[in-house]
């Protein structure tokens, strides 16, 4: 036996209200973040990820109500991620009930922060969050971008996915900026050259449109799979992409 | 009269969940750091997530470590989880540096050796015929783990879950009153609920 593949519902989360848009069936509330995850957990979701998008620091208190009341309920991992700037960010969010938080931006202007985020509180809290676009005049041809995908970094995106892993990210979200909401699959070739990169788990994210966009992301080397809007609009089931994961030969949980 | 859990709070992460997932489990479960509530609580969880170093540490700062040894002496319930387990082991390897854990198992916590490090995510263990911990569940059952350094089978005297990551590793293991699991059941959805219930029904 092996380990399953994860599979991973992504909420977009402003003032305490799941934002982007979500229509589910048989909920009071479908704007509530913490009723969302309670359904994705009730249909067999093997992880939870909340993406803060607040900007304001009100809004900030706000999120940590919303990651203490969801893990008061809910019994799978919950990953947060989105504007965590400091060592003193993850303490906050993991003494409200965060298992993982997931460092974006703050990682790209100072490296060091993966670093200190991991020694202090492990490496399998430590997820380091990348938004790649192609195209770039890198080795790669792969290239880190910010401010969902509008501005390009320089950083080669698989030399700095091989860092996060060295400085001690115990995990990879890579999101590909050009396969976002094509719905058309994943960027498969990214997810390989990334995989080949680094030991740690990869998880893949972006474009998936389909329950059988999921499995060529696995062969690629993806560990879990992470979608956001064709889970919120009911277009695809978790145990339809379980399904579909299963038929062609890998390890899900049921 | 419904059974009290301690969960001890020595500074290692969130602890929320595991308190949570006790109360579901039907025990009057708190968080505490204080030793003489660990000391008197029908059972005790020792958490512990991150470093083997950094745990050893913050349990004996706290004096946790006597209270343990207490109650495995007088056969007191213990309930280890995750590092909280591997710290019941004689001993920790990590990068190099080994640190003396409770030596209440016999063995080393060392790393891993598999393609994927840390071995994250929902897997099957394979436990011994009469482990309490996992009396009434399906064999392919899954729970969530995630670590990067575990024990490895046999282990003199004890019985124990086998998981698998690269090679077999120590899952789960008990021996009197003594239960510890590598894998987090307060995140192991029911699967998990249904090993902190059972434990709970252990405890006298």
């Amino acid at each position: 036996m092996s380990v399953a593949v994860r599979v991973i519902p992504c909420l977009d989360v402003d003032a305490g209200r799941v934002v982007k848009g979500i229509k589910f069936q048989d909920l009071k509330d479908a704007g509530d973040p913490v009723e969302l995850a309670r359904a994705y957990d009730a249909a067999g979701a093997d992880e939870v990820t909340f993406l803060d998008v607040t900007a304001s620091t009100d809004d900030r208190a706000t999120m940590l109500d919303v990651v203490a009341s969801t893990a008061e309920q809910i019994f799978i991992p919950l990953t947060v991620g989105g504007g965590v700037r400091a060592v003193a960010d993850v303490d906050t969010l993991l003494r409200a009930g965060a298992d993982k938080v997931g460092i974006n931006t703050a990682a790209i202007k100072r490296p060091a922060l993966i670093s200190e985020v991991a020694n202090r509180f492990g490496n399998q809290v430590t997820v380091l969050s990348l938004d790649v676009a192609s195209g770039a005049d890198t080795p790669s041809g792969w290239e880190v971008t910010t401010h969902g995908g509008r501005r390009r970094t320089g950083i080669d995106a698989v030399d700095w996915a091989r860092q996060g892993a060295d400085l001690g990210a115990g995990e990879l979200l890579v999101n590909s900026i050009d396969a976002d909401g094509t719905k058309s699959g994943f960027d498969v070739p990214l997810i390989a050259a990334i995989r080949a990169a680094v030991e740690v788990p990869v998880i893949a994210s972006g474009g998936a449109g389909r329950a059988e966009h999921f499995p060529p992301a696995v062969a690629a080397g993806a560990d879990a799979v992470l979608a956001a809007s064709i889970f919120h609009f009911g277009e695809v089931a978790i145990s339809q992409v379980k399904d579909s994961l299963a038929s062609a030969g890998y390890p899900v949980r049921r | 009269m419904s059974k009290t859990v301690a969960i001890f709070d020595y500074g290692s992460g969130n602890l929320r969940s595991a308190l949570r997932a006790v109360q579901r489990a039907g025990a009057d479960a708190s968080l505490t750091c204080d030793l003489d509530e660990a000391r008197q609580a029908d059972g005790l969880v020792v958490p512990g997530v991150g470093a083997f170093t950094a745990c050893m540490k913050g349990i004996r700062d706290t004096g946790l470590d006597k209270v343990i040894l207490q109650r495995v002496a007088s056969s007191s319930p213990v309930l280890g989880i995750c590092v909280g387990m591997q710290v019941l082991f004689e001993r920790g390897r990590e990068h190099g540096i080994d640190t003396e854990g409770l030596g209440i198992f016999a063995g080393t916590v060392d790393s891993l050796q598999a393609p994927r490090v840390p071995h994250m995510g929902w897997n099957t263990v394979e436990p011994d015929a009469d482990m309490s911990l996992f009396a009434g569940i399906e064999p392919d059952t899954r729970f969530y783990f995630v670590h990067s350094y575990a024990a490895v089978p046999p282990v003199a005297g004890a019985r124990i879950a086998r998981g698998h990551h690269g090679h077999a590793f120590v899952a789960a293991i008990e021996r009197d009153a003594v239960s510890a699991c590598q894998f987090h059941p307060e995140k192991s959805s029911d699967a998990g609920a249904a090993v902190l219930a059972n434990w709970i029904k252990g405890i006298t």
